[in-house]
Formats: C-alpha cells, sequence, structure tokens
C-alpha cells in the first residue's frame, strides 16, 4: 500500500516535469504550422515559377521573417510587421514575404531558419538577439542566402547586422519623463540585462536628468521579452515603490496599461501604443523598421549585398517619438524638439561627457563622445539608476 | 512605511489567483482524481472571460464564462478518465497542451482588444486606516470571496456529510461504492467544480490581473497551482497559505530589485517546485504522514464491480 502510493507521488512528480517540457515544446510545435500556412497563400506563385523556370528572372525575391512574439503583441514584433508591410508595399510584386511567429531563442530557432531555407527563402530576417548563434549556423550552410540579425553583433560573409538606436527614444522619453515626475523618482521595467537594455535605461536616466538633476531612476528585471503578468508585477512594484512615470524595454502593454490603472504615467515601446492606456499614455517611443527593410532587399535583388552592421536612428528615420500626450507641457515638447533636431542634423549626441557611472567612475571624459564601440558593450549603470547590473562584478 | 503596505497588497492579489485555482484542484484531488491540465483550462477560461468582459463589459459574467470554460474542459477530462479509464497523467498533460493551443487559436483577434476603465475597489471606512487600509481593504471582490470560499470549502470537507462522501470516494472508491455511492458521477461533479475554480481564476487573470489577452499569458500558474495542492498536503487553509507565499516571493523579489537589492529571480522561480519537492520527500518517508495527508486512491483509477 504505502509503497505504490509513495510511487504514484514520484509519478506525479515525474510527469509534471515532463508536463513543464512537453508544454515548451508544445509552444514551438505551434509554430510549425504557420510556416506551413504562410506561404499556402502565396503558393500559386511559386508553383507558376517553377513550372516555367524560363521566366525565373520576374521571379520575386522570396524573403522570410522570423519573429519573437506574437503580431498582436502591440509593440516590438508588431513594429517588425510594419516593416515587412512596407517593404512589401514599396516594391511590390518583386517580393514575395512570409513569416514565423513566436520563434522561441533556443535551438527551436535553428530549425526555423532551415525550414525558410529549405523553402527557398533568399533573404531571411531574424528580428531578436538571441536568434544570433542559430542563425550563424545556419548561414555557414548556406552561403547563396543573405541572413539580416537584428540587435546583434557576430556577422559571417552572409550574415551582418542592423539595428536600430533605440536609446534616442529611450532619451526623449526620459526628458519628458524627468518633466512630469511629481516624486522625482520613475522606473524601468527591464527584459534582459544585456547591453542594449542597460543602455536604453541609461539614455533614459540622461534624458531625465537633462530636466530635472534631482530624479532616481528605480529598475526591476522581468528576464524575459514577453510575458504580461511578469511585466505587471514589476510595473506594480516599481509604483508600490513611488514611481510616477514608467518606461519599459519588454514587448507588451502591460506595463502602460498597469500605470493607467494606477493613475500613474508610462510610455509605449516599439510600437504606438496610446490607445492601450489613454490616460497614462505620455509618448511612444517608436522603431521604424521599413526604410531597412526596404534598403536591405534592394541590395538583394541588385545585387549590392554585404555584410557590415547597420544601427540607424532619429537620422536616418528608423527611431522617432511619436503621439506626445496633451498632458505634457509645451515647453518639454520644445526640448524634445530641440533633442530630435539635433539628433538629425549631428549636432547633438546624448552620450557625451562627463558620464559617470552610478559606482562615481567616470566613464566618460568632458569633451569626448562615446563611440559605438563603447555603446555596444555597455554594462553599467550611470549616476541616478539605482542598484546594481545583474551580474555584474 | 506605506511601500509595505503596498507590498501586502500585491501579494494578496497575487495569491489570490493561485488560491483560486489551488482550491478547485483539492477538490477533485480530494475525489481522487489528478488533473495536470490546470494550465489549459486556465488559458481557455482567460480568454473566455477576456472575451466576455470585451463584449459585456462585465467582469461578473466574465468570471461566469471562465468557470464554463474550466469546467466544460474538465468534464471532457472527466468523461475520459472517469468512464474511459485513459491514464490520468497522459490525459491531463493533453488537456493542457491543447488549451494552450486552442486558447492561442481562438484568442488571435483578441490580442488587441482592450476592456473599459478598470474600477477600483475600497472598504468604505476601513480603507482609510494606515497601513492596514491600503494593504488589506482596496482589494478586488474576488480576493476577499477566495478567502470566504476556504473557510466555506474546510466546513464543507470536514464537517458536512456531503464532504465526507467526496473524500470517501478520495480515499476507498470501493467502499463508497459498496455503500451505494455513485462514485463516478462524484467524481465528474468534482472534477468539474475543479475546472470552473480554475477557470474563475484565469479570467481573474485577463480581467482583473493584467487586464488584456495574449497567448501563454497564464504563463505557468497552473503549474504552480497544482504544485501548491501537493505543497498544502491537500488541506485548504495550506492551500491559501502558501498561495499567498508564493504569490509574496514573486513580489517580494520585484520589491527588492526596485530597492537596488541583487536577488536572482531566476533562483525565485524555481522556489514553489523545490519547496514542493521537499514536501513530497518529507511525507512520503513517513506512511502515518501519508495516510493522514494524502488522499488514499489519488490517481488511481476506479472500476466498478471489479
Amino acid at each position: 500500500m504505502t509503497t505504490t502510493t509513495r510511487r504514484a507521488l514520484l509519478r506525479v512528480t515525474a510527469l509534471g516535469s515532463v508536463a513543464m517540457a512537453a508544454a515548451l515544446v508544445g509552444c514551438s510545435k505551434k509554430e510549425e504550422a504557420a510556416p506551413a500556412a504562410a506561404p499556402a497563400a502565396s503558393e500559386p506563385v511559386a508553383a507558376s515559377a517553377a513550372a516555367a523556370p524560363a521566366s525565373g528572372a520576374s521571379a520575386p525575391l522570396k524573403i522570410a521573417f522570423a519573429y519573437l512574439g506574437p503580431v498582436g503583441d502591440g509593440g516590438w514584433t508588431f513594429a517588425h510587421d510594419n516593416g515587412r508591410k512596407a517593404l512589401e508595399k514599396e516594391l511590390g510584386s518583386q517580393v514575395q514575404t512570409s513569416f514565423v511567429e513566436s520563434v522561441p531563442e533556443s535551438a527551436d530557432a535553428e530549425r526555423v531558419f532551415r525550414d525558410m531555407v529549405a523553402q527557398g527563402n533568399t533573404l531571411i530576417f531574424g528580428t531578436s538577439f538571441g536568434y544570433m548563434e542559430p542563425m550563424l549556423k545556419v548561414a555557414a550552410d548556406n552561403k547563396n542566402v543573405h541572413f539580416e540579425h537584428a540587435t546583434g553583433y557576430k556577422t559571417a560573409d552572409n550574415m551582418r547586422v542592423y539595428d536600430n538606436r533605440t536609446y534616442e527614444g529611450a532619451y526623449m522619453a526620459g526628458v519628458i519623463a524627468g518633466g512630469m515626475t511629481k516624486t522625482n523618482t520613475i522606473g524601468v521595467v527591464g527584459s534582459i540585462p544585456i547591453p542594449e537594455v542597460i543602455r536604453n535605461i541609461d539614455s533614459y536616466t540622461l534624458g531625465a536628468q537633462s530636466v530635472n538633476p534631482k530624479v532616481k531612476v528605480k529598475v526591476v528585471w522581468v528576464n524575459e521579452w514577453f510575458n504580461p503578468p511578469k511585466e505587471t508585477e514589476g510595473a506594480q512594484s516599481l509604483i508600490d515603490g513611488g514611481a510616477d512615470v514608467l518606461l519599459q524595454n519588454t514587448d507588451s502593454s502591460a506595463v502602460l496599461q498597469t500605470a493607467e490603472k494606477n493613475g500613474k504615467y508610462a510610455f509605449g515601446w516599439d510600437s504606438d501604443m496610446t490607445a492601450y492606456g489613454p490616460k497614462a499614455h505620455l509618448a511612444s517611443a517608436v522603431n521604424i523598421w521599413g526604410p531597412y527593410y526596404i534598403k536591405a532587399a534592394k541590395d538583394a535583388i541588385n545585387g549590392t549585398w554585404t555584410t557590415g552592421h547597420t544601427w540607424w536612428g532619429v537620422k536616418e528615420g528608423a527611431i522617432d517619438l511619436v503621439s506626445i500626450s496633451d498632458k505634457v507641457p509645451a515647453d518639454l515638447k520644445a526640448k524634445v524638439d530641440k533633442v530630435k533636431a539635433g539628433l538629425k542634423d549631428g549636432t547633438f549626441a546624448i552620450w557625451r561627457g562627463p558620464i559617470v557611472d552610478n559606482g562615481g567612475k567616470e566613464q566618460v571624459k568632458a569633451g569626448t563622445t562615446a563611440d559605438d564601440a563603447f555603446l555596444g558593450g555597455i554594462k553599467f549603470f550611470v549616476k541616478g539608476v539605482e542598484g546594481q547590473v545583474p551580474g555584474a562584478k | 512605511m506605506d511601500t509595505y503596505a503596498l507590498l501586502l497588497a500585491a501579494t494578496l492579489n497575487a495569491g489570490t489567483v493561485l488560491a483560486i485555482a489551488g482550491l478547485g484542484l483539492l477538490i477533485n484531488e480530494r475525489s481522487g482524481i489528478v488533473n495536470l491540465g490546470a494550465e489549459g483550462m486556465m488559458l481557455v477560461a482567460a480568454i473566455a472571460g477576456f472575451a466576455t468582459a470585451v463584449q459585456t463589459g462585465s467582469d461578473w459574467l466574465a468570471f461566469g464564462a471562465g468557470a464554463l470554460a474550466g469546467a466544460v474542459m474538465a468534464g471532457a477530462f472527466g468523461v475520459l478518465v472517469i468512464w474511459l479509464n485513459t491514464n490520468q497523467y497522459a490525459t491531463g498533460l493533453a488537456l493542457s497542451l491543447f488549451g494552450n493551443g486552442f486558447s492561442a487559436f481562438v484568442g488571435i483577434h483578441y490580442t488587441q482588444e482592450r476592456l473599459g476603465a478598470r474600477p477600483h475597489f475600497a472598504i468604505p471606512g476601513l480603507s482609510d486606516i494606515p497601513f492596514i487600509g491600503p494593504a488589506l481593504f482596496r482589494q478586488h471582490p474576488m480576493v476577499y470571496l477566495t478567502i470566504l470560499f476556504m473557510a466555506a470549502l474546510t466546513w464543507f470537507l470536514y464537517r458536512s456529510r456531503a464532504g465526507l462522501v467526496l473524500r470517501a470516494v478520495g480515499e476507498s472508491p470501493e467502499s463508497a461504492h459498496a455503500l451505494g455511492y455513485p462514485v463516478r458521477r462524484i467524481r465528474l461533479i468534482a472534477v468539474m467544480c475543479g475546472g470552473a475554480l480554475c477557470g474563475v481564476a484565469g479570467a481573474y487573470i485577463s480581467v482583473v490581473y493584467t487586464p488584456l489577452w495574449v497567448e501563454g499569458m497564464v504563463a505557468g500558474k497552473g503549474w504552480i497551482a497544482l504544485a501548491l495542492t501537493t505543497f498544502a498536503t491537500w488541506r485548504p487553509s495550506r492551500i491559501l497559505l502558501g498561495a499567498y507565499l508564493f504569490g509574496g516571493v514573486t513580489m517580494l523579489q520585484f520589491h527588492l530589485q526596485g530597492e537596488g537589492v541583487a536577488i536572482s529571480s531566476q533562483l525565485l522561480t524555481m522556489l514553489p517546485y523545490l519547496a514542493t519537492i521537499a514536501v513530497l520527500v518529507l511525507i512520503s518517508r513517513n506512511p502515518v504522514w501519508i495516510r493522514t495527508n494524502m488522499p488514499a486512491s489519488l490517481g488511481k483509477p476506479f472500476f466498478p464491480g471489479s
């Protein structure tokens, strides 16, 4: 009796853990259906191209996108999909695009990329940092396919990197946050402590300090890009801790909605999120990927594609702060416009010294401007941010 | 000081989701059925509740829709495992995976929907008491209902005849059957009650806790609720305490981060499961503890007349 019960208990535990694993596998299985479904719509085109290879010269360039979240996240992935749509609109029948949503940053990503190659795509975009290694592996095996990786740092002959200077949007949001806070405490819900995110937190802080030297910044990490309940919990704890203007470097609108619920302020991130929290929304720092996607496709079509690293910002029209709320006073708006104009014509730099980290060490000397290599490897919080970067020694 | 009050309030809110689902699972486990499909039922209920709230604007109708969705899924599970005698664990896993995919499928068009203004709740008078007011008396009514329900469930299980029958079915279905109780029907009702409560918890997540819908948004809370029933050794009051404990750990780690204290959230994510395994090890080493704590026929199929 006792032994059987104990065995049953063990079985519960064991199956529980199998369940967790199975649930994870289940998520990825679902995505398998997506690529099959997406090209299905355009099958006639592919079929006719195959049937008449003689007319292959006018065959459209097949382009595939791997997205981290669902297209409907209203944030990061939504912005990429808008870029894809802009590309289709601009180049019309010259291109044929498809996408796979919710691709995990794991070995599954490699399988998705291999599927995309097998389906005849010759330009493939991976829109998240975690796809770097899988993409590198697939790129090595498929030299005739061009790979484009967002936000990474490793390249190959047929794989290049593109990114947006999201920190410029964060800085402009910071200018507004610094002017709007009443408690002199603003908060950030961080995703994963990589340089990109740390740079955004720092730039948000620098922006806020440019109008309000007393401002303090609190940070919580949810260690995921997309987990609305966790983002909500993180935002709630920041508000409970006294922060009254929030920014998030996560991919959903949960933080904005939490601010709305609590009568505080927040920003939209990656996409215009006004509608998700009309009262709380101060502005949205958006990514506009269309221009780069159009350029990349043209490079591939014209045979001018070369490897490299592209980092576009306000200057190239890839970053903007949009839908600024009427609650923001005119003088703050004017300051944002000044920053935007300065970034556009190159007369203003966000990372101009002196910049001191929150341990008191001078990181950028007075009179100098940090270069892209420095910005790419930031692992410190600037003065004014509370706490330490996780894992920092 | 205020920060701690708010931390306490957030803990109650976070724990309520786990408590509702945990109490539901307790009911069906007391009848001898393990339903590993909690996560899937909660997801389907979350989208059902969210869609209802979007269409009708009523949170209470949304909870009703969530309960119904959970009960229907649990009912299907119940028929499979109770009458067709399929393996409870495998069927539960299938239910969970099905719920995950099904909710994503039917919810596609709700991802960008928004609910109207969320109401604020406060108990007049009590909510103005310093510290205690903001900590305890400004919660969604569901938080208090959960505590009342726990008390009612305790009374039902240990003080009422129907509760005794339910426990008998979970301890020794053969004896209950010999006494003339309809074991299978009782188990089905228990399983459906469990599903309905998981459904309410799912709707609470999408309508109150994080008022939006995205696929997979329950994010493991169903599994924690399952672990919770074991952690609480199948006692309602301990489920409530365990839920607040697990909810509190989650909120505390964010709170500490906000204060600049370095703490590994990954470690804390593991804690509920580690704690559950610790409890399993503790009670499994002692036959008396197993007998007093765990429904004796948990997870075993019952063939009447065999």
